[in-house]
């Protein structure tokens, strides 16, 4: 890899300690990023891809458990001075007024006060907030929030600034307005940073913002491939190329075997899935039944048999994060067919989605003891037991084998959903106990 | 009060003048006071023969009680630096943290009148010849019942400090002591600030206390307004006693005043919500500060040192690299400290055990846990006591917001009231009527504890949602249901915190209301408070020993069979 990137990781991995330490749960699998001067770069990928986390290795907020951080060509050994970090929360600290939020940074590195406050004064400048210099964050809305974010990174002047899905937190109608206004910035050529490096889940996003994407995958977290973004700055939404990239980005991310053209020297070692045996192993998708119900109504009602998904979700004005769980629902489920950026609604999923609820229910319970195997195995289990109930804890102890302990227990709450939807099971949340449904019982 | 002065929008007119007088007098005749009232402490202290006598002419009290007031600011300054520091060290260290935290728990637990025997002849041999020796041993008791729940507050808080601002600090590489003081400190203000006002209300209860105790054979008196009641007492003057009671209740509404209502005002800019708050407390004295322009001269003048001062403790306190330990390595020290740990602790306990047992034998615990088991019983039979009358008083209250408004600031008002200024007039009772200690004694314990059930339950009360009443009204839920359905669940969790702080109160209690007297009179209850204070008197070390542990072997396993398992329960189901 060239020796002049701005930020560099090495075959970096990451994994973290499950809680009883007996094994280690990978987040991130060796993967190996650079940013070099004077260009956008955006990691695009889904939720579990790890791009968050690779983001704060290379600011220097975690460590890795292996491979290699530069910044400048130095190793890094603590939090990276070369960079500054924009946050999807804001994080400004409320007790500050907007100079002194911005000043922060500045106080920091030793800077006096009348220097401290000049440079404050025109980054607020740049970002548009003038007049605003003595009002508390409380006072102000998301979008200006997030512009005194923005003010605090760039008036350390950083070389590269990092933005970790900056826009996400805002309505679509601002973020679309600050983008913009962050694009012009960077197109006059006097931005206060060399490069940038963004962290987003939105397609549309990445395509209008970066000169380079790079696409993670999930389970473990590894580079899938990168796409140029080879169009004339600003990139325009309505030329024919914009589109294309974006709907190919759409079939990338919905199909995670695809392969991409461009791929750098590491990725060529990405490391297949392992088909698993155990049902505790295969993750279910956290999305609630009346989700995936609503969503397959939606696309019956309009008249066609294929959906682009790029289309749907701009219908929907859904973030690609939010509907690419839910058509893994429905895929899963074999309610709807998804396959290289196109769902197709199922006979199955038609009927569940247009039927009455207990049809609806009886459909459900179906599929899921056919084509879901946590829940069958839970469903099955219960039923062996002489008093039909068993302790989550033992569920828990099961899945903990095969996810870090949070996951752990967002996979059986999952499972616990869809399995009372499907009348397979009841659960006490009070006592912790599952208890095989009457229902249940007469039906089987 | 605050309808009687002028609303903010004209004192913030007046910019130059009046605001700015008002600001600088009353600075300086607060200055004046503690230096008149300071300069009592150091005085000459040489028992038996020189020790300073209580005076009970009711023109003394201003002067007595601006002593004991000295004495709780310098206690809760105390308490303020103990808990920067403690919660800071057992936040940021693995190690410390598990042998901080459990300690602070037993600390929480130990009775705090049970300490006194120990630290006022420690006190004393630290400053011979002077009064300074009583001056901190009673600053020092109400320390201990201050620090502990303020510590505990500031961990918890530096604990769940949001993630997002800790990365955004870590990352723009702040400096530990400007973390400190950015993030940590005002992040954890409004929890410390309201902890460190209901600390300090109960503060009174031990002041009182421990200006006027007998210990090891030996009367001490230092003078206050607690030593003022203690000497009405024994004069069986009712007229002087009175006077202490009004007093003590212009004191702590001026305290409100003064100080507390200004520094809440004050610390509500450190909500870490982003969003404005409904209603902000407000106080006169506050908007008095912020229309002066005294403060902003202040700062000026102290902003070039100000500025010199953060630049030095930060190049100390700068971000250091990180450092990358092998997990094996780390595995194998965490078990070494733990056995290490495990060592001193049973050690510790096997040494407190030979002492008990060697000097006071079998026979004597056996009496004492019986002892603990009677006043168990007080405690118990005063929560379902308080519980019964005030629960449904406090709901009244509580569902009305016009009344809760005018009668929360009562509620405070009589948790803070020292109970022991109120013993006298109930022990008169007492012999009048003939009534047994035995049972005298619960009422005694009630007078300062019921008030915490009272004031959690109007708070709860309140915080049940207007929806969910809504609800209640049009489905026509009444009576019982209503309370099954509505109330009780609604009320539960503000109820168990209401419920823990009056058991702590009224076990601290026992130690004082089981045995009391009127002139020549003593009452006395069997109990393990009457226990420990007669031990306490006559010096008898073993025994104070025994007492003292018992009391706290009872408070932490009544806390951790019935209080955790009814948190937790509250946590669970009915938080809100």
């Amino acid at each position: 890899m060239s020796a002049q990137g701005l930020v560099e990781v090495e075959s970096c991995c990451k994994s973290f300690p499950h809680p009883e330490g007996k094994s280690e749960f990978t987040v991130l699998d060796n993967i190996s990023v650079s940013v070099e001067p004077g260009e956008v770069v955006a990691l695009l990928g889904r939720s579990g891809s790890g791009k968050s986390t690779l983001l704060r290795i290379m600011a220097g907020l975690i460590p890795a458990s292996s491979g290699k951080v530069f910044s400048d060509g130095k190793p890094l050994t603590g939090p990276n001075p070369d960079v500054a970090m924009v946050f999807q929360s804001f994080a400004l600290l409320p007790w500050l007024t907007v100079i002194e939020n911005v000043e922060v940074g500045l106080e920091a590195h030793g800077v006096g006060r009348m220097e401290r406050t000049k440079r404050a004064l025109k980054a607020i400048d740049l970002v548009g907030l003038d007049g605003f210099e003595s009002a508390y964050p409380k006072e102000l809305s998301g979008g200006m929030k997030q512009r005194v974010g923005f003010a605090r990174a760039l008036v350390v002047e950083p070389k590269v600034l990092f933005l970790d899905e900056p826009f996400s937190a805002l309505d679509v109608l601002t973020a679309e307005n600050l983008r913009g206004e962050i694009d012009d910035l960077w197109n006059a050529g006097t931005f206060p940073a060399k490069s940038i490096l963004l962290v987003t889940h939105n397609i549309e996003e990445a395509v209008f913002l970066a000169d380079r994407i790079i696409v993670l995958g999930t389970n473990p977290g590894r580079i899938r491939g990168e796409v140029k973004v080879d169009l004339p700055r600003p990139h325009d939404r309505t030329r024919p190329e914009f589109k294309e990239l974006v709907e190919h980005l759409y079939a990338i991310m919905t199909n995670p075997t695809m392969n991409i053209e461009v791929v750098p020297a590491h990725a060529s070692q990405v490391p297949q899935r392992k088909p698993s045996r155990s049902p505790y192993a295969e993750p279910l998708p956290h999305v609630r039944v009346g989700t995936i119900s609503g969503l397959l109504e939606l696309l019956v009602e309009h008249d066609r048999d294929r959906h682009e998904i790029a289309r749907v979700a701009e219908r929907l004005s859904l973030p690609i994060d939010d509907l690419l769980p839910i058509l893994d629902a429905a895929g899963l489920l074999g309610f709807a067919i998804v396959a290289d950026g196109i769902v197709h609604v199922s006979d199955v999923g038609r009927d569940f989605a247009t039927t009455t609820i207990l049809r609806s229910k009886e459909l459900f319970r179906h599929q899921v003891l056919e084509h879901v195997p946590l829940v069958a195995t839970m469903s099955k289990t219960l039923r062996e037991k002489q008093n039909g109930s068993m302790r989550a804890d033992f569920f828990l102890d099961l899945l903990d084998e095969y996810y870090p302990a949070d996951e752990a227990r967002r996979q059986f709450a999952t499972a616990v959903d869809w399995g009372r939807y499907a009348e397979l099971f009841e659960y006490d949340a009070a006592e912790e106990l599952l208890t095989i449904s009457d229902a249940a019982h007469s039906a089987l | 009060m605050q309808n009687i002065l002028p609303p903010r929008i004209s004192l913030r007119r007046l910019r130059f003048g009046l605001s700015d007088l008002a600001v600088i007098l009353g600075a300086l005749a607060i200055l004046a006071v503690i230096a008149k009232v300071g300069a009592g402490a150091f005085v000459g202290f040489t028992p038996p023969k020189n020790v300073p006598s209580v005076s009970l002419d009711p023109r003394n009290l201003p002067y007595y009680a601006g002593r004991s007031t000295l004495r709780m600011f310098v206690a809760l300054a105390a308490s303020f630096v103990f808990t920067f520091a403690y919660g800071y060290v057992a936040a940021r260290s693995k190690y410390a943290e598990r042998v901080l935290i459990p300690l602070l728990d037993i600390l929480q637990s130990v009775p705090v009148l049970g300490f006194l025997s120990i630290t006022v002849t420690g006190f004393i041999a630290l400053f011979p010849g002077s009064l300074l020796g009583l001056e901190c041993a009673s600053i020092f008791a109400i320390f201990t019942s201050q620090a502990w729940n303020m510590a505990f507050s500031f961990y918890q808080t530096l604990r769940t400090l949001p993630q997002d601002l800790v990365e955004a600090t870590e990352s723009y590489r702040l400096p530990a002591w400007q973390r400190f003081v950015q993030l940590e400190v005002p992040a954890s203000m409004i929890g410390l600030v309201w902890n460190a006002m209901m600390s300090f209300g109960g503060g009174w209860f031990f002041l009182a206390a421990s200006e006027a105790i007998s210990v090891l054979n030996q009367s001490y008196t230092l003078p206050g307004i607690g030593s003022y009641v203690a000497a009405a007492v024994s004069a069986q003057d009712m007229h002087a006693l009175g006077w202490a009671v009004l007093t003590m209740a212009f004191t702590i509404v001026l305290i409100d005043q003064l100080f507390w209502r200004p520094v809440v005002a004050w610390a509500d800019k450190f909500r870490l919500e982003q969003s404005a708050a409904a209603e902000a407390p407000q106080s006169w004295v506050f908007d008095l500060f912020r229309s002066s322009r005294v403060p902003h001269a202040i700062e000026r003048i102290w902003s070039p040192a100000g500025d010199a001062l953060t630049f030095a403790l930060s190049s100390v306190t700068a971000v250091r690299p990180m450092r990358i330990v092998d997990p094996r390595v780390e595995r194998i020290v965490n078990q070494l400290y733990l056995a290490a740990l495990i060592v001193i602790v049973a050690g510790l306990i096997g040494l407190g055990i030979h002492f008990i047992l060697t000097t006071v034998g079998f026979v004597e615990i056996s009496k004492v846990i019986a002892l603990g088991a009677a006043t168990l019983l007080r405690v118990a039979v005063l929560l379902t006591l308080a519980t019964l009358v005030w629960t449904p008083i406090g709901v009244v209250i509580g569902l009305n917001p016009r009344l809760t408004r005018m009668l929360q600031p009562v509620a405070l008002f009589c948790a803070s009231f020292p109970a022991n200024f109120i013993f006298p007039f109930a022990t008169l009772a007492f012999i009048t009527y003939h009534v047994n200690i035995n049972y005298g004694s619960i009422i005694l314990m009630a007078l300062g504890a019921q008030w915490y059930i009272l004031f959690n339950t109007i708070a709860g009360a309140a915080s049940i949602p207007t929806d969910l009443r809504e609800m209640a009204d049009d489905i026509g839920l009444r009576g019982w249901s209503r309370w099954r359905r509505l109330i009780v669940p609604g009320i539960f969790s503000s109820w168990v915190t209401g419920g823990i702080t009056a058991s702590g109160g009224a076990w601290n209690a026992s130690i004082v209301s089981e045995i009391v007297t009127w002139g020549h009179t003593t009452l006395t209850a069997a109990g393990l408070g009457s226990y420990i204070a007669d031990a306490t008197g006559k010096g008898d070390w073993p025994r104070i020993t025994l007492g003292v542990g018992m009391m706290s072997v009872y408070v932490v396993a009544v806390n951790r069979i019935f209080w955790r398992k009814l948190y937790a329960l509250a946590e669970k189901k009915y938080h809100l």
